[in-house]
């Protein structure tokens, strides 16, 4: 009774049932593949929920102090009011240790969904037409993730975020021309600054948080929009959804989702430490640590740093630093290659149909050959990266270990690109007979439905769709009778 | 509905409020916890608990008990062409086109307006100009001078035979009115203690070394991450961040890994109490490239 009274109340004054309503009974397709992005929402949901609760003890601010926690080797140590108040939240505030280490779980899951989101989209092809917009919103996203989770990490000031900054700041001063500007307007001067953790600060829980929620509502607004994409199979076409109904099924699931995420990132926040910045002590310029590894996501660049051979361009005076090329270059390369990625392939393929039904994999031989290549080449970069951890644990030297990956790193992705092309030709046999990559109908509709097809859409045919009454449904009455 | 069915439901119920009880236990033994002074494993275990529960049992409940329709099948939704119809489109273009004329006719306050707001456009840049300081200065130089005496992170002067041959001690200059180690980001110097045979300077770097005592600057040329490992066997610096390996007895030449130049020398020469003292800040910029490094 409260529900009617609700809204009639509501609808009197903004006239939203009708909309509503047709929004209970969407209609969602399901598929594993499809929880990576729900897992990416929910980390974020997750991510800014520890992260406002953080935010309320921790101190952006460079000032020196002498820590007096409760953290007895660092007794007495200088160090700056953000370290220390990051000691604080790690041993002086209760359940302080439990969000911050579940904050940086939640920021590795986050961008590890939102990897493999961003794998099932291209995999299956779900970045064509009408999808290519949202694809480029996704990646938008993706790229301010990976901002936010090394400015995330880069805050407390210890050793390892401070070497990290350095590096960073290191690939932004190589970009010819405006490079020193970028770090003396980033950074307030040179390398190191004592503005850099305020301002990083405002970036990390404003600027970015911001713009990923506005690009969250309109990259899940276009998949309302325009409908999920489906897997072939019997009585799915390329003009109908099937799945279940948002409401109550689809809901409760993804709400389940939503909660399972949590238990994870919590369990893991409380059980498997991360980011111990009390063994690494404060930043100090002058001292470094081995084995200095950054979040998983950043490793691939790390590994590029260590690979690229010792070249630089030089042009009389002016030069183009090595780092320029694996820190700035290759990532611009990889952003660059994804964005256009639908359009490149629309124009070798000539196929600028709507599509609405995946392709498996296999299916499409050459565009999982490219992604399992490219994976690859990112794989052994991520790999490189810990060169140094490998050396120690296998008792091998460096040098032979960056030999190694300099040839790992050339020799397989074309190795592994042509391997999955040919166990894709070998092994997929198209549903109507026709050759793989067929522009037409990748993946084929199902011979039986070919009338399907042709349906005309209608919006009746949504709307007359029998719905489920607003008493919840009580189980012994689901079953078919 | 068949009753193997019904009792196939009846234990996924079951089943479905046990994981909302564990939850709701969960949630009040995350309060408990807290309440007793905080342990990070005991809240971590039931806060996940507490999520998981509640996520389990959702999860039973529509997967297990919830149809995807009230049909009972699978529901099936028609998409709409996404595209509006062409008279939807020509009319909307008509409208734009009608107001654009309206604009178009008066040509010169469209130019103005334009005008104005690149102008306002440009100069909000300048504002940004507060955000950092001119960066050439500081790239090229340290504070590193003439006379400076090398000194540790404790603060204490350095003569030659304060150090073993293959010893290596990281130096700063002693900056008037400052404390040790202040300016490290730029300042911070290997001081290498070799034996004056093994190597052979080249003529302009001819006295730098008084007594094989070395100095290079600490910051990496690849990335600027301090240099901060000796192996004084093979003589070589090595940086951890990224594995370039110098050569001390050859200019602090890389030998191996990205880095592409060398480790840029201090000048040092001993002052009349025999302590170390720079002889001048470094003959060129210290750490990670830029494009004018080497332009005026």
């Amino acid at each position: 009774m409260l529900i009617r009274r609700l809204v009639r109340g509501i609808d009197d004054r903004v006239g939203a049932a009708r909309f509503t309503r047709s929004a209970l009974g969407k209609v969602f397709p399901d598929h594993f593949s499809f929880m990576f992005g729900e897992v990416a929402l929910y980390s974020f949901f997750a991510l800014v929920g520890t992260g406002i609760y953080l935010s309320l003890f921790f101190e952006p601010s460079q000032r020196e102090v002498m820590y007096q926690g409760s953290y007895q080797p660092m007794s007495n140590v200088p160090m700056t009011a953000a370290y220390s108040s990051a000691l604080r939240i790690s041993f002086d505030v209760r359940a302080g240790l439990l969000v911050r280490q579940a904050h940086h779980w939640a920021a590795l899951v986050f961008l590890a969904a939102i990897v493999a989101h961003l794998m099932r989209l291209f995999f299956t092809g779900a970045f064509r037409r009408p999808r290519d917009l949202n694809w480029t919103v996704g990646l938008t996203l993706f790229l301010l993730a990976l901002a936010n989770g090394f400015a995330g990490y880069s805050l407390l000031d210890d050793l390892l975020s401070g070497t990290g900054l350095r590096v960073g700041s290191a690939i932004a001063l190589s970009i010819p021309v405006v490079g020193p500007w970028v770090v003396s307007l980033a950074f307030g001067g040179e390398f190191p600054t004592d503005e850099i953790i305020g301002r990083l600060f405002v970036v990390h829980v404003l600027i970015v948080p911001l713009a990923i929620g506005a690009l969250l509502a309109v990259h899940l607004g276009l998949v309302w929009h325009q409908k999920h994409t489906q897997f072939p199979g019997p009585g799915r076409t390329e003009h109908n959804v099937v799945g279940s109904r948002l409401w109550p099924r689809y809901a409760v699931k993804s709400v389940s989702l939503m909660f399972g995420t949590f238990a994870v990132l919590f369990a893991l926040g409380g059980l498997v430490q991360i980011n111990p910045i009390w063994l690494y002590g404060p930043y100090d310029p002058a001292k470094v640590t081995t084995s200095a590894q950054p979040d998983w996501y950043m490793g691939w660049l790390e590994g590029g740093l260590r690979l690229f051979p010792p070249w630089e361009v030089r042009f009389g005076w002016f030069e183009i630093p090595a780092v320029f090329f694996p820190g700035v270059a290759l990532p611009t390369l990889t952003f660059a290659v994804l964005y256009l990625w639908p359009f490149l392939e629309r124009r070798v393929t000539g196929d600028r149909a709507d599509h609405n039904l995946l392709c498996p994999p296999r299916s499409s031989p050459t565009r999982t050959a490219i992604g399992a290549g490219a994976l690859t080449f990112y794989g052994v970069l991520f790999l490189a990266g810990g060169q140094d951890v490998f050396a120690v644990r296998f008792g091998l030297s460096v040098d032979q270990l960056l030999v190694m990956f300099r040839a790992a790193v050339l020799i397989a992705p074309p190795l592994v690109g042509w391997v999955t092309y040919r166990v894709c030709r070998r092994s997929y046999t198209s549903p109507e007979g026709a050759p793989p990559e067929g522009a037409a109908s990748p993946g084929g509709a199902p011979p039986e439905e070919g009338a399907g097809d042709r349906v005309p859409s209608h919006r009746v045919t949504t709307t007359s769709a029998p719905r489920p009454t607003a008493t919840a449904t009580s189980p012994s009455d689901t079953g078919p009778m | 509905m068949s009753s193997g069915q019904r009792s196939r439901e009846r234990v996924i119920e079951a089943g479905t409020a046990l994981a909302f009880l564990v939850s709701m236990l969960a949630s009040i033994g995350f309060a408990v916890a807290y309440w007793r002074g905080g342990q990070t494993q005991w809240e971590g275990v039931t806060a996940a608990l507490a999520f998981g529960g509640l996520g389990l049992g959702l999860g039973l409940w529509g997967v297990e008990l919830l149809p995807s329709d009230p049909s009972g099948k699978e529901a099936v939704q028609e998409r709409h062409p996404l595209a509006s119809s062409p008279d939807d489109r020509a009319a909307f273009t008509a409208d734009f086109v009608t107001g654009e004329q309206e604009l178009a006719r008066r040509t010169v306050l469209g130019g103005m307006a334009a005008a104005a707001v690149a102008a306002m456009a440009g100069a909000a840049l300048f504002p940004l100009r507060s955000l950092g300081s001119r960066p050439w200065r500081a790239l090229r130089t340290t504070p590193w001078q003439a006379g400076m005496r090398l000194i540790t992170a404790e603060g204490r002067a350095v003569r030659p035979a304060d150090l073993e041959v293959g010893q290596v001690l990281t130096v700063f200059p002693d900056l008037p009115g400052r404390p040790p180690g202040a300016a490290a980001g730029d300042t911070q110097t290997l001081l290498i203690r070799l034996d004056p045979t093994q190597f052979k300077p080249s003529p302009e770097r001819a006295g730098w070394a008084p007594d094989g005592a070395i100095a290079y600057s600490k910051v990496c040329t690849h990335a600027g991450c301090p240099v901060g490992l000796y192996d004084a066997v093979r003589h070589q610096l090595v940086c951890p961040c990224h594995q370039s390996l110098f050569n001390v007895l050859d200019e602090a030449r890389p030998v191996f890994g990205p880095a592409t130049r060398p480790l840029p020398q201090l000048p040092l020469t001993v002052d009349g109490e025999g302590y170390l003292v720079a002889q001048g800040d470094y003959p060129e910029p210290i750490g990670p490239g830029f494009w004018a490094r080497e332009g005026g």
